[in-house]
C-alpha cells in the first residue's frame, strides 16, 4: 500500500466502489499485531527520548564515565539467549510442534527472570561500590534506564505467563481458533522480546560509550 | 477482487449482563465515551472555578481573603494543567474519539474493548490523584503548568512537598491511560473500518482524531520521561535538572544539571500537545460546517494533507516556547522558520472552511453558530501566533499577557467552541433528544462575545508589557491606572462566560428528559453514525448487518440527486445494496 | 444573519480598539527600534488577513444563508484557487519571517565594544556587579556564597577583587553605550526584562545567559522578573536608571568593590557595649524591648537584618515618613552612630545579649493564622526563624505587638514606600494579603505559637 497513492485519490470520483484500499488490495493483519507495533512505536519514542536526554546531560562538565559492572556482559548474554528461546518457540508454533512451543516459552521466561535477578545483582554491586543515584548523573541514568527496561520486561512477563499457562494447561490442538490465538500470542511475545533486546543493546552500548 | 470484511474480523463483543457491566464496568465505546466526557467536563468546571479565583484577584486586588499568593499560583497551575490535559485532551480523544471512531467508520466497537475500559478507569484515577493534591499538606503545586525545575521542587513554591509529587504521579497515570486509549483509536482506524470505508472516505473528524492520537502516542513519552526524571531529582537527590543552587540560604548538594534540558523535553511534548487538542477540533469543525452548510467540505484532500503536514511539523517547532529560555540563541533561526512554515497548512485549513460556506446553503443552527464563532476566534488566535513564533517579535511579547491572550484564544476558546458545537450536533444521537435551542443560542452568544471581550484587550496589556503570572502588579511606573479598569471589565466578561457554561450544563441535564425527541438523523447528515438502526445506537451499533460504504462523507447537494444529502451507505442509483 | 453582523462589528471594533486604545508599547528607550518595526510589519500583514478573511466569512454567511429554494454548489476542490492561496500565504509568511531573522541576527551578535555588567537574580530580588578597573568579572560559584559573600565570588580570583558590587535592586547604566548584560541566577529561573528596552532573557541557574542593548534615553525604568520564580515572583522588582556618562561614573564610584566588602571592619562587641548605652534606654539593658516606649526586642535578631535596618534609617530609607513617629525617633538615634564600624560593633554587642522569647501580648485565632502564614513561611521559614538569602528576618519569639504594628505600617504605605527600600516594598506588597486587623492579629497569634529555635536557645537547652 503506497501511502502517497492513497492520499492522492479523489474520493468523490469513486462512488459505488466498495474496496477498502484503492485497487482492491487488502491489508490482512490481526489487530493485536498492529496494536503491538503501535505500542512498540510508543516504547521506541520513550527510550529514544531517554537516550537523547542522556546525550544532552552527558555534555555537562560534571559527567563521569560510568563504571559499568562486568556482570552486565553476562546479563546481555542471558538476554540474547532469551530471544533465541522465544524465536525457537515461535518457529515451533509455526510448524505446529506444541512441545517445542512449551519448551521455548518456558526457557525464555526462566531466562527473563534470571536476567531480572542478575540486573538486581548489578544494582547491588553498584550500590556496594558506592555508586548511588545521586553520586553522578551517569549513575542516575544507569538506574533509570535499567529500571525502565526491566519494567517493560515485567509487563511482557504478564502476557508470557498467560500464554504459557494456556500452553501447559492442555491446549486443544484440534481447535483451530484457539491454536491460532496462541500462535499469535507466541509471535507477539517473540517480537516484543526481540524489541526489548534491541533496546537493551542500544542502552548498554550507550552506557559503555560515554 | 477478493474482499475481507475487516470490521467483522476478530470483533469479539463483550455482552453486558447487569446494570454494573452495562453502565459502570462497561466495555462499550459509547458508554466509555460518556464516562470520559462527564469526568472531563466535571474536572473542567473545577478549573473554570479556579480561573475565577485568579480573575477576582486581578480585578479586585486585596479584597478577597481566600486568594493569597499561595492560592493564586496554585490556581494558575491547576487551571492550566486541568484545562490542557484533563479536560481538552481527555474530552477530544477519550470522549469524542471513543464515540465517533467506531460509529463513523462502521465498526461495532473499538478493537480492544477491555483495554478501552481500563483506559477510562486509569484516567479517573489520575483525576482523583490530581484533585487529592488539594487536600495534602501545603496543597497542590504552584509551579505553573510547565512545572519548570528547579523551582517546582524547591521550597518557596507552593506545594513543593506533596503537591508536585501528586502532580507528577497523576500525569504518569494519565499517560498510561492515554496510551491504552490511543492504541485503541489508532488500531481501530487502521483495522476496523467497514466495507468500502477507505482512508480517504473517512470523515475529517476521524482524520483529526487519528492524527492527534498518533501525536499523543509519540509525544506523551516526553512528558513521562521529564516527569520521571524530575521525580528522581525530587526523591533521590539526583541532578538531572538540578544545578548547584542556593535555596533559602542553604547550599543544596545537587550540581551540574540543566533546567533547560527539562524545558526541551517538556516542550517536545508540549507543542504537539497543542495540536493534540487542535487537530480533533479542526476535523470536527470541518464536518459541522459541511453538514450545516449543506455543502461538501471544500478541498477535502488538501484538508487531509494539511492535518498530516501539521502533525509532522509539530515535532520540529517545540523550541519556539524557549526563545528567551537561555538556550543556544542560534536555535532561534531554525525554530522561527519551522514555526512560520506551519502557518501555511493552518491557513489553508481556514481558507477551506470559509470556502465551504461560500456558495453553500447555510443553516444557522446552534452547531453552525459555534462553528462560525470558531473560525473567527481561531483566525484571531492563530494570527497572533505569528507574532510569538517569529523569534524577534517574541522578545518584547514573551511572558506577557499577549501570550495569555494568544494561547487562550487559539487552544482554549477555539477548541471549546468546537466542543460545544459538537455536543449540540451529536447530542441527539447520544441522548435521542435535541438540546434546547434558545438556551443554546444564549449559551453561544455569551460565550462567543464574552471570550473575545476577555482576551482581545489582553493582547494590548501584553504589548504594554504587563507580565503574566503576577499575583498583583504593584507599583510600576509604566502601568497606568487604566489597566485596572480593563481588568475589571475582563473579569466581568468572564463572569458572563462562566454563567453561560452553567446554562450549558443545565441544558445538557434538562434536555435528557424534556428535550424534543430526535429522529435518527435530525441534521440530514451523510456520515454513518446518523444511519444507525437505533437512536441512541444499541450495543454493537449496527444490528445484524454492518453498513457498506459506497461514497465519501461529503455528498451534499449533489447535482441531480433528489435530496440535498446522500448518506455514505446509500448505493448509487441502479446498484443494489 | 446576526452572526455575520457580529463578525463585522467585531472586526471594526478590533480595528478601533487597536488604533484608539491607550495601551500600546511603552516609549522605546533602547536601540531596538528594529524590533518595533518587525512588530509593525507583523501587525500589517496579519491585520490585512484578519480583516479580509473575516469580512469574506461575513459576506458568505449573509449571501448564502438558507432561503427557500437555495441549493449549495457541489465543488469538491479547486486546485488553482488553493494553490494561489497557498502561494500568497507563503509570500506573507516570508515578508514577516525574513526581517525577523535579520533582526535576530543582530540580537545574537553582541557588539565588540559592549560594556559588560552582571545582573544576579535570586528569590526574590536583584543585585548587580560591574567588572571594575580590570574590565573582567571574577569567577563565581554557589559554594562561595554566604552572608559575607552573597555574590559567591571566588576569594582567590584576582579578577574578582575589584568587582564593584551593587547590593541594591537599582542599577545605573550610561546612555548611548552598548551594554552586554550577563545574567546569573543563584536558585531558580528568573527573567531580566525592561519593557522599554524590548529585549528580555531568562536567568538559568548553572548557566550564564546574556542579552545586549544600548540605552538611548535617560530615565528610571522598571526591571521585572518575567519567569515564574516562586511565591513572591510578582514582587521581584528592580530599577534600571539610565544616566549621562558622568553621573553614571559618580554613581558607580559610590559602591564598594569586593575587596572593600571583605575588608569591612568586623564589629567589636566590647566597643559596641559602650555604644549600646543610649539604645538600652528604650530597648532595655538586655535588648528585651519595651512596649511602653514602642521599642521592640532586639536580642536574638539576626545581625544582617539589624545592620540593614540601621543603614536604612541612616540613609533615610526608613523612618522618613512623618506618619512614622517611632521610626523618625529611631532615625534620629541612629545618626549618633558615626560610621559603619560603630554600627557593626553595636550589632555585634546585641548578638551577645541573652535571647529570651518576648512576652506575648496579642491574641487571635492561631488556626486561621496558620493558613495565612503558609505564604509568609516561604520567606520567613516555617519555623519563623528567618532566612538570610531572601532577606527575611526572624519573627518567632520577637515582640509580637511590634510585628503587628509593622504589618499595619507596611499596609498603610508608612514603611516600605521608599523607592530604594526594595525588601520593604516587597513586604508591603505581601502585607496587602492581610485584609484587616483581625487577620494581622491571627497571623501574629500563630507566630506566637512557634517554638523558638535560635542557635543560642538550642545551646541553652542543651546545657
Amino acid at each position: 500500500m503506497n501511502i502517497f497513492k492513497v492520499l492522492g485519490t479523489k474520493p468523490w470520483q469513486q462512488s459505488g466502489q466498495v474496496d477498502n484500499v484503492p485497487g482492491g488490495e487488502v491489508l490482512v493483519m490481526p489487530s493485536a499485531r498492529i496494536g503491538l507495533w503501535v505500542f512498540l512505536a510508543v516504547v521506541a519514542s520513550l527510550f529514544g527520548l531517554f537516550t537523547s536526554a542522556y546525550h544532552m546531560r552527558a555534555e555537562y562538565a560534571d559527567w563521569r564515565q560510568l563504571d559499568v559492572p562486568a556482570l552486565l556482559w553476562l546479563n546481555t548474554g542471558v538476554l540474547v539467549l532469551t530471544s533465541v528461546a522465544f524465536q525457537w518457540a515461535w518457529s515451533a508454533s509455526r510448524q505446529g510442534k506444541l512441545a517445542g512451543v512449551r519448551d521455548g516459552l518456558t526457557v525464555g521466561g526462566a531466562l527473563t527472570l534470571a536476567f531480572l535477578v542478575l540486573q538486581l545483582l548489578a544494582w547491588r554491586q553498584m550500590i556496594d561500590a558506592g555508586y548511588f543515584a545521586y553520586t553522578n548523573p551517569a549513575n542516575a541514568f544507569f538506574y533509570l534506564l535499567t529500571g525502565a527496561h526491566a519494567l517493560h520486561l515485567l509487563g511482557g512477563l504478564w502476557v508470557w505467563a498467560r500464554t504459557t499457562a494456556r500452553v501447559w494447561g492442555g491446549l486443544d490442538t484440534e481447535n483451530a481458533e484457539e491454536v491460532g490465538r496462541v500462535r499469535l500470542r507466541v509471535e507477539l511475545c517473540t517480537i516484543y522480546w526481540h524489541f526489548l533486546l534491541l533496546v537493551w543493546l542500544v542502552l548498554f552500548g550507550l552506557m559503555l560509550s560515554t | 477482487m477478493a474482499y475481507v470484511a475487516i470490521a467483522d474480523r476478530g470483533q469479539e463483543l463483550d455482552h453486558p449482563h447487569s446494570f454494573v457491566t452495562k453502565y459502570i464496568w462497561s466495555q462499550d465505546h459509547k458508554v466509555i465515551a460518556i464516562q470520559y466526557s462527564i469526568t472531563a467536563i466535571a474536572v473542567g468546571l473545577v478549573a473554570l472555578a479556579l480561573s475565577f479565583a485568579m480573575r477576582l484577584q486581578l480585578a479586585f486586588p486585596d479584597t478577597f481573603s481566600f486568594i493569597d499568593p499561595t492560592a493564586y499560583y496554585q490556581s494558575v497551575t491547576m487551571h492550566g494543567m486541568i484545562m490542557v490535559i484533563y479536560l481538552l485532551t481527555a474530552l477530544f480523544l477519550g470522549g469524542f474519539g471513543n464515540y465517533l471512531i467506531p460509529l463513523q467508520l462502521g465498526a461495532r466497537d473499538m478493537v480492544f474493548p477491555f483495554m478501552n475500559m481500563l483506559s477510562y478507569w486509569v484516567y479517573l484515577l489520575s483525576v482523583i490523584v490530581l484533585l487529592a493534591s488539594f487536600f495534602t499538606p501545603g496543597g497542590p503545586t504552584g509551579a505553573g503548568w510547565t512545572l519548570y525545575p528547579p523551582q517546582a521542587i524547591l521550597p518557596g513554591t507552593p506545594g513543593a512537598e506533596w503537591g508536585i509529587l501528586m502532580m507528577l504521579g497523576s500525569l504518569a497515570l494519565f499517560i498510561v491511560a492515554f496510551t491504552m486509549g490511543g492504541l485503541n483509536y489508532v488500531t481501530t482506524v487502521l483495522q476496523a473500518r467497514t466495507r468500502g470505508m477507505t482512508l480517504m472516505r473517512m470523515p475529517l473528524s476521524v482524520w483529526g482524531i487519528f492524527m492527534a492520537t498518533i501525536l499523543g502516542l509519540l509525544a506523551f513519552p516526553a512528558l513521562f520521561v521529564s516527569a520521571v526524571m524530575m521525580l528522581f531529582d525530587r526523591l533521590l537527590g539526583t541532578s538531572f535538572f538540578m544545578p548547584a543552587v542556593l535555596s533559602m540560604g542553604e547550599q543544596l548538594e545537587t550540581g551540574g544539571g540543566s533546567p533547560v534540558l527539562f524545558q526541551h523535553l517538556f516542550w517536545f511534548f508540549g507543542h504537539p500537545e497543542v495540536y493534540i487538542v487542535a487537530l480533533p477540533a479542526f476535523g470536527i469543525v470541518s464536518d459541522l460546517l459541511s453538514v450545516h452548510a449543506r455543502k461538501n467540505i471544500f478541498g477535502y484532500r488538501m484538508m487531509v494533507w494539511a492535518i498530516v503536514a501539521i502533525g509532522a511539523l509539530s515535532f520540529i517547532v517545540w523550541a519556539h516556547h524557549m526563545y528567551v529560555s537561555g538556550m543556544n540563541p542560534y536555535f532561534g533561526f531554525f525554530f522561527a522558520t519551522t514555526t512560520l512554515i506551519i502557518a501555511v497548512p493552518t491557513a489553508i485549513k481556514v481558507y477551506n472552511w470559509v470556502l465551504t460556506l461560500w456558495k453553500g446553503d447555510i443553516h444557522l443552527t446552534v452547531p453552525m453558530l459555534f462553528a462560525i464563532g470558531f473560525i473567527f476566534t481561531f483566525i484571531n488566535g492563530g494570527l497572533t501566533g505569528l507574532f510569538l513564533g517569529n523569534v524577534v517579535v517574541d522578545l518584547p511579547l514573551s511572558d506577557t499577557y499577549f501570550v495569555v491572550a494568544h494561547f487562550h484564544l487559539v487552544m482554549g476558546v477555539s477548541p471549546v467552541l468546537v466542543v460545544c458545537g459538537a455536543i449540540y450536533h451529536w447530542y441527539p444521537k447520544i441522548a435521542g433528544r435535541m438540546l434546547n435551542d434558545s438556551l443554546g443560542k444564549l449559551h453561544f452568544w455569551l460565550t462567543f462575545i464574552g471570550t473575545y471581550a476577555i482576551y482581545f484587550p489582553m493582547y494590548y496589556l501584553g504589548i504594554l508589557g504587563l507580565p503574566r503570572r503576577y499575583y498583583s502588579n504593584g507599583v510600576t511606573e509604566f502601568i497606568p491606572d487604566s489597566v485596572n479598569s480593563v481588568n475589571v471589565a475582563i473579569t466581568t466578561a468572564a463572569l458572563f462566560v462562566g454563567i453561560a457554561q452553567l446554562l450549558f450544563v443545565l441544558n445538557l441535564i434538562i434536555s435528557l428528559r424534556s428535550g424534543k425527541k430526535a429522529d435518527g438523523n435530525p441534521w440530514r447528515a451523510t456520515t454513518l453514525e446518523w444511519q444507525t438502526p437505533d437512536t441512541p445506537p444499541d450495543h454493537g451499533n449496527w444490528g445484524p448487518e454492518l453498513p457498506t460504504v459506497y461514497r465519501w462523507a461529503y455528498d451534499f447537494s449533489v447535482p441531480g440527486a433528489d435530496k440535498d444529502f446522500t448518506p455514505q451507505n446509500e448505493p448509487p442509483a441502479g446498484q443494489s445494496a | 444573519m446576526a452572526i455575520a453582523i457580529a463578525v463585522i462589528l467585531l472586526v471594526i471594533g478590533s480595528l478601533l480598539f487597536h488604533f484608539l486604545s491607550p495601551w500600546y508599547f511603552t516609549p522605546l528607550a533602547s536601540n531596538w527600534d528594529t524590533i518595533d518595526l518587525t512588530v509593525d510589519i507583523t501587525f500589517w500583514v496579519t491585520g490585512v488577513v484578519f480583516v479580509l478573511v473575516n469580512l469574506f466569512l461575513a459576506y458568505c454567511v449573509i449571501r448564502y444563508r438558507h432561503k427557500k429554494g437555495l441549493k449549495a454548489d457541489y465543488e469538491p476542490e479547486n486546485k488553482k484557487l488553493e494553490w494561489w492561496l497557498t502561494g500568497i500565504t507563503t509570500v506573507g509568511v516570508v515578508a514577516m519571517l525574513a526581517p525577523g531573522l535579520v533582526v535576530w541576527a543582530d540580537f545574537v551578535t553582541v557588539p565588540e565594544d559592549a560594556d559588560e555588567f552582571e545582573a544576579v537574580g535570586q528569590q526574590w530580588n536583584w543585585t548587580f556587579r560591574f567588572p571594575g578597573e580590570d574590565g573582567v568579572l571574577g569567577t563565581t560559584a554557589v559554594r562561595f556564597m554566604s552572608t559575607e559573600n552573597p555574590f559567591g565570588i571566588d576569594p582567590d580570583d584576582e579578577n574578582g577583587q575589584d568587582d564593584v558590587l551593587i547590593f541594591d535592586n537599582e542599577v545605573h547604566l550610561p546612555i548611548n553605550r552598548p551594554v552586554k548584560a550577563l545574567l546569573r541566577s543563584k536558585d531558580v529561573l528568573h527573567d531580566f526584562a525592561v519593557p522599554q528596552f524590548r529585549v528580555k532573557m531568562d536567568l538559568v541557574p548553572g548557566l550564564v545567559t546574556y542579552q545586549w542593548f544600548t540605552p538611548t534615553r535617560t530615565g528610571n525604568f522598571d526591571l521585572l522578573c518575567e519567569e515564574l520564580c516562586g511565591l513572591a515572583h510578582h514582587t521581584m522588582r528592580g530599577n534600571v536608571v539610565v544616566d549621562e556618562q558622568a553621573d553614571f561614573e559618580t554613581w558607580l564610584a559610590g559602591h564598594p568593590t569586593f575587596a572593600d566588602t571583605q575588608a569591612e571592619p568586623a564589629g567589636d562587641a566590647t566597643v559596641g557595649q559602650a555604644l549600646y548605652a543610649p539604645c538600652a534606654a528604650c530597648h532595655g539593658m538586655q535588648g528585651e524591648g519595651n512596649p511602653a516606649l514602642n521599642a521592640p526586642k532586639l536580642s536574638g535578631q539576626e545581625d544582617w537584618y539589624l545592620k540593614r535596618q540601621l543603614h536604612n534609617y541612616k540613609k533615610g530609607r526608613r523612618g522618613a515618613d512623618p506618619a512614622d513617629t517611632n521610626g523618625m525617633q529611631m532615625a534620629a538615634m541612629v545618626n549618633t552612630l558615626p560610621d559603619t564600624a560603630a554600627l557593626n560593633s553595636v550589632v555585634a554587642y546585641i548578638q551577645t545579649l541573652p535571647d529570651e522569647p518576648a512576652p506575648t501580648t496579642i491574641t487571635g485565632d492561631a488556626e486561621r493564622g496558620k493558613d495565612l502564614y503558609t505564604t509568609c513561611a516561604a520567606c520567613h521559614g516555617r519555623d519563623g526563624m528567618g532566612i538570610w538569602s531572601v532577606s527575611a528576618p526572624r519573627q518567632a519569639g520577637m515582640s509580637d505587638w511590634y510585628l503587628a504594628n509593622q504589618l499595619r505600617n507596611f499596609k498603610a504605605g508608612i514603611r516600605g514606600a521608599h523607592p530604594q527600600d526594595g525588601f520593604g516594598e516587597q513586604m508591603a506588597s505581601m502585607a496587602m494579603m492581610l485584609l484587616n486587623d483581625q487577620a494581622i492579629d491571627d497571623v501574629v497569634a500563630y507566630i506566637n505559637t512557634l517554638p523558638v529555635t535560635s542557635p543560642q536557645q538550642v545551646a541553652n537547652l542543651e546545657q
